[in-house]
């Protein structure tokens, strides 16, 4: 076993590879379109993947756990429709509330997934395919189908959206930029370090040995809910603070760009397997074609047909390259184990043992 | 046993939920159950129930297909495409029939044979196809189809009937024996039940998978084609988003998401009590939005009470013992 084999397992290897592949996309744009490297690309970029990406952390830990959501696209509608109108209606609110308000009206509706799935034991697919449409309706008829506009937002929240925090070069990170990185690295420390986030890689992997060894099984599926339904609170702010006008529309069909992203970024769609960073790597990516197809022009109605074939090929390579590697890492952990017998091959096996 | 008398109570659910909602609508309206109506109540859906027929059987194989509301607009686009460019009705309409039954085989081919994930291949479907129908119209509209396709979907052929129903009914039938009445349906049901043991006991497990997906790009077209016959024009948005009422059709009739269990009757059972609960809402002047929650809120529900049940039951069990 190499150093290489002992350090890197072969799920980092498919971040890397994803790296890689986001690198020659680049370096392929950057050679195809005019004024590519410019701070204009990165701010189209980093303004798209910002909210995909702070939904797709919380899409991250649903999916590792063998489950899905898919009624974060409703979550982040009736989030920012809410806490606009909410805003709209009294200018004086205290920034920071307005933000806790709109993560834990989010944490409810998440939570109210998460007591169904975890406690009724309603597979997740039917539950948030349900509330999906019910979170919609609520927001279409509460709303009397009007519209929160940017006129009737404080100067602050509109500015949000201007705000650099830092600039390195001719890049500049935006605040919103920055609360979705925040998010990333919190949650990726999170899952990597956590009691609760390997927790949640176990119960993934194997659901019924993680009950059988006393995991707070229930209580961590109730948990990943909250968070994703938070989060897309947190998205669904962001979305506000960006556009100022929301209609009862918004983010409809998001939950599908989130699940693309999380697939294409390597995340098992069995649960178990895959990480924070690999989906934000895949919400990268999409960001990444989708603007630069957009700037090709010629391709714009070529774009979704490239998008699919995309995530196809994506989920396909990774199947195969990852399924090589183990068998590589496999094999290489057999030859070093101490205190083991000398492995046999497979074709001798059938040999001495008769 | 168990699991019979469970099954029984299920539809015996819908059943009773169906009645419930009917009676209600003959109150508001004394014409409800006139044959009118009745048609136009199967009409103003036909698409989406054609083409849950075929999800049913891909649910119980233990897979699902995101991709055929795609599928649907990408056939009724071709179509367009084909007519515009002055190919024959007929030949467009095999050309576009062939083009639903190459994108659920090219689906099939990831599933079976690659062995990806149902979930995410069909998701790359649902992107790809609606892309690939955007290529091919862009942001025009097509119509003006000559007067006999437009009657196919408007016009009331066959008796009181439209051939949509018909061709609804015909393979309702089709579904119903191949599931329940043939060899290949118990296969099917194997499938989902445990794949491995399927495939160890010597079934095609990837053909079969091969032709449910094929089944499903082509029962999809068709539906696509018939939507364009009943608008009597097609656009690259046609169809979006219909994914998710085909599956709750299907989820709201019994069939597990995880595979080998359910049935064609309650999918009926489902079919019939979601048409009349969206028409008598309709009646109530009550919108579309709103429509969908309270489908979304008996989706949920319809597996909540009997798990519900079930608890009470066996802990009402463990008390008295």
């Amino acid at each position: 076993m190499n150093w290489l084999q002992r350090r890197v397992r072969p799920e980092q290897i498919r971040e890397l590879s994803l790296l890689l592949l986001i690198i020659l996309a680049v370096t392929i744009f950057g050679s195809l379109i005019p004024y590519y490297y410019t701070s204009r690309t990165f701010d189209r970029i980093a303004e798209s993947v910002t909210i995909i990406g702070i939904v797709g952390i919380g899409q991250t830990l649903v999916v590792l756990t063998r489950n899905i959501d898919l009624s974060v696209g409703s979550i982040v509608g009736c989030t920012a429709y809410f806490i606009g109108a909410l805003i709209a209606g009294n200018n004086g609110i205290n920034p920071l509330a307005a933000i806790l308000l709109a993560i834990a009206m989010g944490a409810v509706m998440g939570a109210i997934n998460g007591v169904l799935v975890a406690w009724a034991r309603v597979p997740s697919i039917i539950v948030t395919l349900g509330t999906l449409a019910i979170y919609r309706g609520t927001l279409v008829d509460l709303s009397g189908a009007r519209t929160v506009t940017s006129d009737t937002l404080p100067g602050w929240l509109l500015n949000l959206a201007r705000v650099n925090l830092l600039t390195i070069g001719m890049v500049r990170i935006g605040a919103l930029f920055t609360i979705a990185l925040s998010m990333v690295v919190i949650f990726q420390i999170g899952t990597t370090y956590l009691r609760a986030g390997r927790c949640i890689y176990a119960i993934g992997s194997n659901p019924d040995a993680a009950l059988l060894i006393g995991l707070p099984f229930r209580r961590l599926v109730f948990l990943v809910f909250v968070i994703s339904g938070a989060l897309s609170g947190l998205a669904g702010f962001v979305m506000l603070a960006r556009f100022g006008n929301i209609t009862v529309e918004a983010g409809r069909g998001l939950e599908l760009e989130v699940v693309a992203a999380v697939v294409v970024g390597g995340v098992n769609i069995f649960g178990g397997s895959g990480s924070v960073v690999g989906a934000t790597l895949g919400a990268v990516m999409l960001g990444i074609l989708e603007q630069s197809l957009l700037r090709l022009q010629i391709s714009e109605f070529w774009r979704d047909a490239l998008l699919g074939l995309l995530i196809l090929l994506a989920v396909a390579s990774d199947a195969v390259i990852l399924q090589r590697l183990r068998t590589l890492w496999g094999r290489a952990e057999l030859k070093v184990a101490p205190g083991m017998p000398p492995p046999v091959p497979e074709t001798e096996k059938g040999v001495t043992n008769p | 046993m168990i699991a019979l008398g469970r099954l029984k109570s299920w539809e015996g659910l819908l059943l009773a939920i169906l009645v419930v909602v009917v009676a209600m609508n003959v109150m508001r309206s004394p014409y409800y159950l006139g044959i009118d109506n009745i048609v136009n109540l199967f009409q103003l859906s036909i698409e989406k129930i054609i083409v849950a027929l075929t999800m049913t059987m891909i649910i119980v194989s233990g897979e699902i297909d995101l991709s055929v509301a795609s599928i649907m607009g990408l056939a009724a686009v071709l179509l367009g495409c084909l007519f515009k460019a002055g190919i024959p009705m007929p030949a467009a309409i095999l050309i576009a029939l062939l083009s639903g039954l190459a994108a659920g085989l090219f689906n099939g081919f990831w599933v079976a044979q690659a062995g990806l994930p149902s979930l995410a291949v069909t998701l790359a479907g649902l992107i790809g196809y609606r892309g690939l129908a955007r290529v091919f119209i862009q942001d025009h509209s097509i119509g003006g189809f000559p007067g006999w396709f437009n009657t196919i979907g408007q016009q009331r052929t066959v008796g009181p009937l439209t051939i949509s129903i018909v061709i609804f009914f015909i393979l309702f039938v089709i579904v119903a024996v191949t599931l329940h009445g043939s060899g290949l349906g118990r296969l099917v049901y194997a499938i989902g039940n445990n794949t491995q043991a399927a495939r160890y006991a010597g079934v095609r497990v990837k053909l079969i998978k091969l032709c449910l997906f094929g089944a499903s790009g082509l029962v999809a077209a068709l539906a696509g084609i018939l939507y364009g016959a009943r608008l009597g024009s097609v656009r690259g948005d046609i169809a979006t988003g219909f994914e998710l009422d085909i599956i709750t059709m299907v989820l709201l009739g019994g069939v597990s998401i995880f595979g080998g269990s359910g049935n064609i009757i309650g999918v009926g059972l489902s079919i019939l009590v979601i048409l009349n609960l969206r028409n008598g809402m309709g009646l109530a002047n009550i919108t579309g939005d709103t429509q969908t929650s309270v489908v979304g809120a008996l989706l949920i529900l319809s597996v909540l009470v009997p798990n519900l049940m079930h608890t009470l039951k066996t802990k009402w069990k463990e008390r008295k013992t």
